[in-house]
Order: structure tokens, then sequence, then C-alpha cells
């Protein structure tokens, strides 16, 4: 009865096709691919957001500059304290160095998109103003002016 | 034959799990959101004097060092302050002391206009929670102006309006929020 007729062993099941395994693979890859954003920088600040009900979306991602402050992970505080810092791309850098961050930023955007650029403040909720306040006015010296309070919405 | 057919395509998976792989390690989830604001740019030494708001016309919102909350002149919880700015913005009971309101024409209709405009300050030890709590609360407000305003006006939610709607319902009720020179006090 079974499809391979006279084979005189009936326990061996056919072997299963591994032909649709490549499909639901790629069908996932597919997925992540759509879904997921290129991780720009490593993380050198721990930072928990800050929870705010009328969060809207940052539609352009690309037209964005990432600011960090938080206080060092761990693995960087015997170096650089547990006092918050700001991290620029892939570095701790000062609010003098916001100016030429910016300028690289703006350099690598194309001349029509530059007036659009935003400025993603992300900071740890625990962080006192004061060093966001300079890094504001360090902003304002170079107008970037959109800036973006990144924080989370509330767990509902 | 049938033999080799299977080996060619169980490497196309393997090659499919090693790309999933890669994306899986280089890339990130989710969006970013937050409170998108705009910085006011820094103005000429010589005008500096020049732009004088009525003071009716402002409320001034204050955190201070101990994360504690002033509108106005008076201590508040977070919790009242939503009200408490609505009722700035709208002046209901056209009172003296609160901002005046100006006709605003948009499209030959008229709408009422209010002048007010909050003034955010900080402390240089105030929290960033805290500071993020009272911004949403002021965005709040404002929403909900624009939410009563666009179901008067057009009968549905100001989300759910068509852009032009929207800009408009944007003029009216606009998002006056001046976050102010810091004060070098309370330094930490």
């Amino acid at each position: 009865m079974s499809k391979f007729g006279n084979s005189n062993n009936k326990k061996e099941v056919p072997q299963a096709s591994s032909n649709s395994l490549s499909d639901i693979v790629f069908m996932l890859l597919f997925f992540f691919m759509v879904t997921t954003q290129m991780r720009e920088t490593e993380q050198k600040v721990k930072i928990t957001m800050p929870v705010a009900s009328e969060v809207a979306k940052l539609e352009r991602k690309d037209l964005s500059a990432n600011i960090n402050i938080g206080s060092p992970t761990l693995q960087y505080q015997a170096k650089f304290g547990t006092d918050a810092r700001i991290q620029l791309n892939d570095s701790f850098k000062s609010v003098n160095d916001i100016r030429d961050f910016i300028a690289a930023e703006r350099d690598a955007m194309s001349e029509a998109e530059r007036s659009l650029m935003t400025v993603n403040l992300r900071v740890d909720q625990d962080v006192r103003m004061g060093i966001v306040s300079d890094v504001k006015q360090e902003l304002r010296r170079c107008s970037a002016l959109k800036i973006m309070y990144a924080a989370r919405k509330p767990a509902e | 034959m049938a033999r080799r057919k299977f080996e060619a395509i169980g490497s196309t998976a393997d090659i499919a799990f090693l790309l999933l792989c890669y994306f899986l390690m280089t890339t990130t989830m989710g969006e970013q959101s937050g409170l998108q604001r705009r910085l006011p740019p820094i103005p000429d030494t010589e005008q500096v004097k020049d732009q004088k708001v009525n003071r009716r016309n402002i409320i001034i919102v204050r955190i201070n060092s101990a994360d504690k909350l002033f509108a106005g002149s008076e201590a508040m919880d977070i919790t009242l302050l939503k009200d408490k700015i609505k009722e700035f913005l709208t002046n209901p009971t056209n009172d003296p002391n609160l901002p005046e309101k100006e006709p605003l024409e948009v499209d030959g209709k008229t709408y009422i206009k209010s002048k007010g405009v909050i003034s955010l300050q900080n402390d240089r030890g105030t929290s960033y929670q805290a500071y993020i709590a009272v911004q949403n609360e002021l965005v709040k407000a404002v929403n909900e102006l624009r939410d009563d305003f666009s179901r008067a006006n057009f009968g549905k939610k100001f989300s759910r309006l068509s852009e032009e709607e929207q800009e408009l319902v944007k003029q009216v009720i606009p998002q006056n929020i001046s976050e102010a020179e810091p004060k070098d006090t309370g330094k930490k």
C-alpha cells in the first residue's frame, strides 16, 4: 500500500523532504531584514529612557544624529567613572566635541535634507539636567534646533 | 541523481541560516520615539531686550533641583499641572490675569487663538526623569486641547483629521513651550 510498494521493511518512514526548509529560513531572513535596522554603534553608556505617554515616532531615522548621555557601563567605569558622560558615535566626548560631531553628521547628508536633521537626545532618566542643558546650549550654537527627547511609551 | 539534488538544497538552507544569523547580530529592532521640540535660535545680542511678552501671557513652570514643581508662583503636584495649563491656555472666564486671546483668520473662518506661552525652567540639579515627566504633561495638555478643538469643529479626533485640517488646528493651538536659558542655580 505504501508508496515504496514492495519494499519489505515496512517500519521505515520515507525521508522528509528538506525542500521547504530553505523556504522557511529565507522567509525568516526576509522578515528580519525588513523589520530591523543596522546597529550603528556600540552602547557605552547605560541608558534607561524615561517614560512619556505622548511620544511621537521619529519619521526618518536616517536623518537623525544620536547623542547618548548616561553613566558609563560597567566595563568602562574603571576608566571613566560613574558620572554621566556624553557618547558620540563610538567614544566618550565632551560638550565641546558636539560642534564637530554635528558638522560631520551634516556633511553626511544631502544638501536638501540637512534642514530636516533631528538630533536625538538619548538620555538616561537619572541624569541631572545640568549636562543636558549644556548640550542643548551647544546645539543652539551650532543651530541644530530640531531635537527629540527620546522616551518610551509606558507599558499598558 | 536524486541524492545530489537534496544535497544542493541543503546548502542553500545553510547559507540562508548564516545570512539570518548575520542580520540577527548586526541589526536592532525597535524604532525611535520621543518628544520632539524645536530649540530657540541664539538671539542676536542687540535685539535681546526687544521682545517683551505681556506678563499675563506667560506661565512659568519651574522644576527645582529637588524635583519640586512650581507653576505660576505656587507649588504644584504634577497631576494637577495638565489642568492648570489647559485653564491657562483656554482662559474660559476671561480672567484679566490669564492670557489674552486674539482672533485668527484661516481660510475665511475666524478662530480664537490664545497668546499664552509656557516657559519651562529647570535647575542644573533637576533630574531628567522629572523634566521629561513635566514636558509630557505640557504636551498632553496641548494635545487634549487640540482634540477638543477638533471635535468641536470637525467632529473628529485630532489624529483622524486630514493633514490640512491638522495644520489648521496646529495654527490655532500652537505648542508654545519655551525652554528658557538655563540658570546657574542649584549647582551640583
